[in-house]
């Protein structure tokens, strides 16, 4: 090993607690990146083996009754690679030791011929006996929850019968991987799963023999999605088609491409934040390791070292800090990686995952590590390669500091010298001291920028269920009854308050954009489930016209006053213009409404409602649970009471996980940085304090000075964290907007405040241990040296 | 008579480092009285500096007494120090030691801040004659305008002693001089006793008295018997 390496070593060894310090923050920054880009690419590839090995079908229609040979007609279509017709309806579950009613989505399995498309991956027991009407298959989140093996029953209401089903299997689907019932906003495992079965039981069940209510295809690699969507909407317009769409809209496509976008837009804003904080502390660092060294170094080019092998030997230091860092980054982060990936993996109940914790990920983050620490050595070992020997031999020329426009302001305040001194030492390097305030302000950012969340989802949760849908559960019927099955509904044990809605499936259009939605036909007073308008107050639908989300309304590019076209999808499939009379406010989907009278006159068709919001007595909700479960009034029946709750305690559980990652990312940030510019302002002023001791300044009193300095830095960091911090939030927000949901950006002050605290509590940790080093100043040393 | 302001007895320092030992004072008997000016002289490693830390509060001996007035150094604490330090004592180094963000000054009032009957700060430098530089910074003053920026630094709190080690060492003779004279004067004119550690031989002829350390020990010590001003001095 040559000398200089040796010195390397050492020089690392002396300067643990600093280089470690700029590694850990090197390490968060290559770990974020593993972490989001891993995690990400090992949930994208999984899908993608998922879809193909499962085959997961591109188009997607639901249709009243069309008959099976059909489907051979749909097959014909250019750029059809397969078709798969079935059979698939709501039903109502009553299952064994479950208080409130569950549903299922009863899918067919074809009976004489293998699956063509969505592939069952059973996971345990066996496909139904072709015929059987009582052998299904259910979904393993499903049975996991109920804890359901082969040779459980529950039973069914399936179309209006009563039936008790044996589970032979359990399987598990690419097209229901987000599993969500109707009506619910999120997936409730317990209370709704897929139910499998014979194809001609579930026909007949349903009046459906010899024809089928669903179908999926499978395009040909190059054929055009709206083409075939459109050729097939034509087709199955006789038939009752409901309009064909593609994955994007299908909801468990659709849900897991939103959270895989959140994903990889964390993976975006984290990194270079670490990176950009880990350069800075490199130059900050070095900077004042060259100016110590500098007579070293004049004496390594007097010996005959070229300027190069001086440079380069400091750049050494630094690349080794940045492999220290990688490989503690890269190791943290394939390991939390591959426990998200899990995490995910067991979540949306993926049958396998591919782990994509490649080797060209570590390199990149090694590289960009790298980078990091390269650029930030840049200046600090120009300077280095520059220093002519002679002139580095020479002891530095003093600091010089100069008078500045507050000397007056101090002695008219007759502010203490020791804060003179803290105040201009701050000025002296502005640069670095901005640095280290933005430094700073980054920690506090990453915490306001993810802390955020919580607050914005206790808002959303607040106007969707206690301001909008105020109801306790929602019925919804099979199909469309008269207003006379409001007053059953009423009659049902427990029940307060009934009232009824609409449902319409329809394709809305402005110009060459549309959109399904179901418009929500709402009655007028309706107190349950409410339409909010700007500013979460409750808006009366006008006779008139309809209400468009403010989201849906962005997206045609609509304002009040102006007319959308309305597409019906059932019926008659007429095409009516409306006008947009009320733009609302909502977090969740693509909302339209109209007043329920206004509904029913666009259908031309009487008074009918497809089912009924429910308010009901807490203390009879196992009476109004167990009628529903037996009488054949609802097709489905939606908790919103239970889905909070279950939603609140899914939040908990991650939010502690998530808070104690970016905590600890945040400390790790405010820790690194203000550890070394504690350490460096000491290397620069131990001399001055040490001085200040002999004079009788007590060790309060010096280390005081330090603790201000770093004081005013942390404080002077607050609001600019928070700027950033709430920009960070921004963009995430924008990162995640999906047609699915819209997060609102609420920052509330306790987020600031809890941000506040967490970089302050750091930053004094940080100043503490070097507190120390200022109680062990070597008072006699100091005297006797030049520095 | 008046007990002397410094008084030790079998003054004994020994360093560890390691496994070596290294006797730095071997029993020193010395004693000073009030408004005295005693030159320390001798050679490096002889132990003049450590015997100047340790009655400055800023060491302690390994054995033997150590007293300021009627105090006992050696029992105090290490805030006690402090507070001797703060209130009694004033120190010049060869290095000045001044804080290069504070002006000139500045540097005196970080002391008249804290002291309990302290001079005013321009005051202070008007008795070293740098009272037209009273707002420059280190870095614009010259080498003897810093050390006595350092010695109206140590004598603004009204010091009962000056403990200046090697003031002189890092300037020329012309400098040296006018630095001298500012001690000179602070010892006439306060009557803070002045204790100055030197290696320059000649310098013993500003003082009262001149005290030789030798390997640990006081070798010598003489009474100047004509003293002479430190204008009449070079070297």
């Amino acid at each position: 090993m040559s000398a200089l390496h040796r010195k390397l070593l050492r020089d690392l060894v002396r300067l643990w607690p600093q280089a470690l310090a700029i590694a850990l923050v090197m390490a968060a920054g290559a770990a974020t990146l593993i972490l989001g880009v891993g995690t990400h690419a090992s949930l994208r590839d999984t899908r993608t083996a998922y879809y193909e090995r499962n085959r997961f079908a591109d188009v997607f229609a639901d249709l009243t009754r069309a008959p099976a040979v059909f489907a051979d007609e749909i097959a014909h279509i250019p750029g059809v690679a397969a078709v798969e017709p079935r059979v698939s309806k709501l039903a109502l579950l009553d299952l064994p030791g479950m208080v409130e009613p569950a549903s299922a989505m009863m899918v067919s399995l074809p009976d004489w011929r293998e699956q063509r498309l969505d592939l069952l991956h059973m996971v345990r027991g066996r496909k139904p006996t072709p015929g059987d009407d009582r052998e299904v298959v259910v979904s393993e989140p499903f049975a996991k929850a109920n804890r359901f093996e082969p040779g459980s029953t529950f039973s069914a209401l399936i179309n209006g019968r009563k039936r008790v089903l044996e589970i032979v299997g359990v399987a598990l689907s690419p097209e229901f991987v987000y599993a969500m019932g109707p009506g619910d906003l999120m997936p409730d495992d317990r209370r709704f799963g897929i139910v499998w079965m014979s194809e001609k039981a579930l026909a007949a069940a349903w009046d459906l023999t010899g024809a089928f209510s669903t179908v999926h295809i499978a395009l040909m690699r190059d054929a055009s999605e709206a083409d075939v969507v459109q050729r097939l909407d034509g087709m199955l317009t006789r038939y009752g088609g409901l309009g064909a769409y593609g994955r994007k809209d299908q909801m468990s496509h659709a849900f897991l491409d939103a959270e895989m976008k959140q994903l990889e837009a964390m993976s975006r804003i984290l990194p270079p934040i670490f990176l950009l904080v880990a350069a800075f502390l490199v130059n900050m660092t070095l900077t004042r390791l060259i100016a110590l060294e500098r007579e070293q170094i004049g004496l390594l080019k007097a010996l005959g070292y070229s300027d190069l092998a001086v440079g380069a030997h400091y750049l050494e230091f630094v690349g080794a800090i940045a492999v220290i860092g990688s490989i503690l980054g890269v190791g943290f982060g394939t390991w939390l990686g591959n426990g998200m990936a899990r995490l995910y993996g067991d979540f949306y109940h993926f049958p396998f995952l591919v782990f994509r914790m490649e080797v060209s990920t570590w390199i990149i983050a090694l590289a960009v590590t790298l980078t990091a620490a390269f650029g930030g050595a840049a200046t600090a070992v120009a300077a280095v390669v520059k220093l002519p020997p002679a002139v580095a031999m020479q002891p530095p020329a003093p600091a010089r500091y100069r008078h500045g426009l507050a000397d007056r302001l101090y002695r008219l305040l007759a502010v203490r010298q020791t804060l003179v001194m803290v105040v201009r030492h701050i000025f002296h390097k502005p640069l670095r001291s901005l640095g280290s305030i933005f430094g700073i302000a980054l920690s506090v950012s990453v915490l306001v920028g993810t802390l955020w969340v919580f607050g914005s989802t206790d808002l959303m949760i607040d106007v969707t269920f206690n301001r909008a849908n105020r109801q306790d559960s929602s019925i919804g019927f099979a199909r469309e009854r008269s207003w006379s099955a409001l007053s059953d509904v009423a009659a049902l044990p427990g029940v307060l308050t009934v009232e009824p809605y609409r449902s319409i499936p329809v394709k809305i259009r402005n110009g060459t954009v549309e959109r399904r939605v179901a418009i929500s036909g709402k009655p007028r007073g309706g107190d349950l489930s409410r339409v909010l308008g700007r500013g979460f107050v409750p808006v009366t639908l006008p006779e008139e016209g309809i209400a468009l989300s403010d989201m849906l309304a962005r997206i045609l590019r609509v304002e009040v006053g102006d007319l959308v076209e309305v597409e019906l999808l059932e019926r008659d499939r007429r095409r009516v213009e409306v006008p947009v009379t009320v733009i609302i406010e909502g977090y969740l989907g693509l909302d339209a409404y109209m007043d329920l009278a206004a509904a029913n006159r666009m259908m031309r068709e009487g008074a009918l409602i497809d089912g009924v919001h429910v308010a009901y007595d807490e203390a009879k909700r196992e009476a109004y649970f167990e009628k529903l479960k037996t009488t054949p009034v609802a097709g489905f029946v939606t908790l919103q009471r239970i889905a909070l709750m279950k939603f609140r305690e899914t939040l908990a559980e991650n939010m502690y996980i998530m808070i104690a990652v970016y905590v600890s990312l945040g400390m790790i940030i405010a820790f690194g940085v203000v550890y070394n510019f504690a350490r460096i302002s000491l290397s620069e002023q131990g001399r001055e304090m040490a001085s200040l001791r002999v004079l009788g300044l007590s060790r309060g009193e010096v280390s005081g000075i330090l603790l201000a300095e770093l004081a005013l830095l942390t404080l002077a960091a607050q609001p600019i964290g928070w700027l950033i911090g709430r920009g960070i939030a921004e963009a995430m927000v924008r990162a995640f907007e999906s047609e699915l949901y819209r997060v609102p950006i609420v920052v509330l002050p306790e987020v600031y405040a809890q941000a506040s605290g967490v970089v302050i509590l750091a930053a004094l940790v940080s100043a503490l241990v070097v507190r120390r080093r200022v109680d062990r100043l070597d008072l006699i040393e100091v005297l006797k040296t030049r520095e | 008579m008046t007990r002397p302001i410094f008084l030790t007895r079998a003054l004994t320092k020994v360093y560890r480092t390691g496994a070596v030992e290294v006797q730095a004072l071997r029993g020193v008997d010395f004693e000073a009285a009030r408004g005295e000016f005693v030159v320390l002289l001798g050679p490096s490693g002889s132990g003049k500096s450590t015997f100047l830390n340790i009655i400055g509060g800023l060491d302690r001996a390994t054995a033997g007494e150590v007293w300021f007035t009627d105090h006992p150094l050696a029992d105090m604490s290490e805030r006690e120090l402090t507070l001797y330090r703060r209130d009694h004592v004033g120190f010049v180094f060869q290095f000045y030691n001044l804080v290069p963000s504070l002006t000139a000054r500045e540097n005196v009032q970080l002391v008249t801040e804290i002291a309990r009957d302290p001079m005013r700060a321009e005051d202070a430098l008007a008795v070293v004659g740098l009272a037209d530089r009273l707002d420059h910074f280190p870095a614009q003053l010259s080498g003897g305008e810093q050390q006595r920026v350092a010695i109206a630094r140590a004598i603004a709190k009204r010091p009962e002693v000056l403990l200046c080690d090697e003031p002189t060492g890092a300037l020329d003779s012309q400098t040296g001089i006018l630095v001298l004279e500012a001690l000179v004067r602070v010892n006439a004119e306060l009557g803070a006793t002045t204790l100055v550690i030197t290696h320059n031989v000649t310098i013993q002829e500003i003082a009262h008295r001149v005290v030789h350390f030798g390997d640990g020990r006081i070798v010598s010590a003489n009474l100047i018997t004509e003293r002479k001003a430190p204008a009449e001095i070079t070297w």
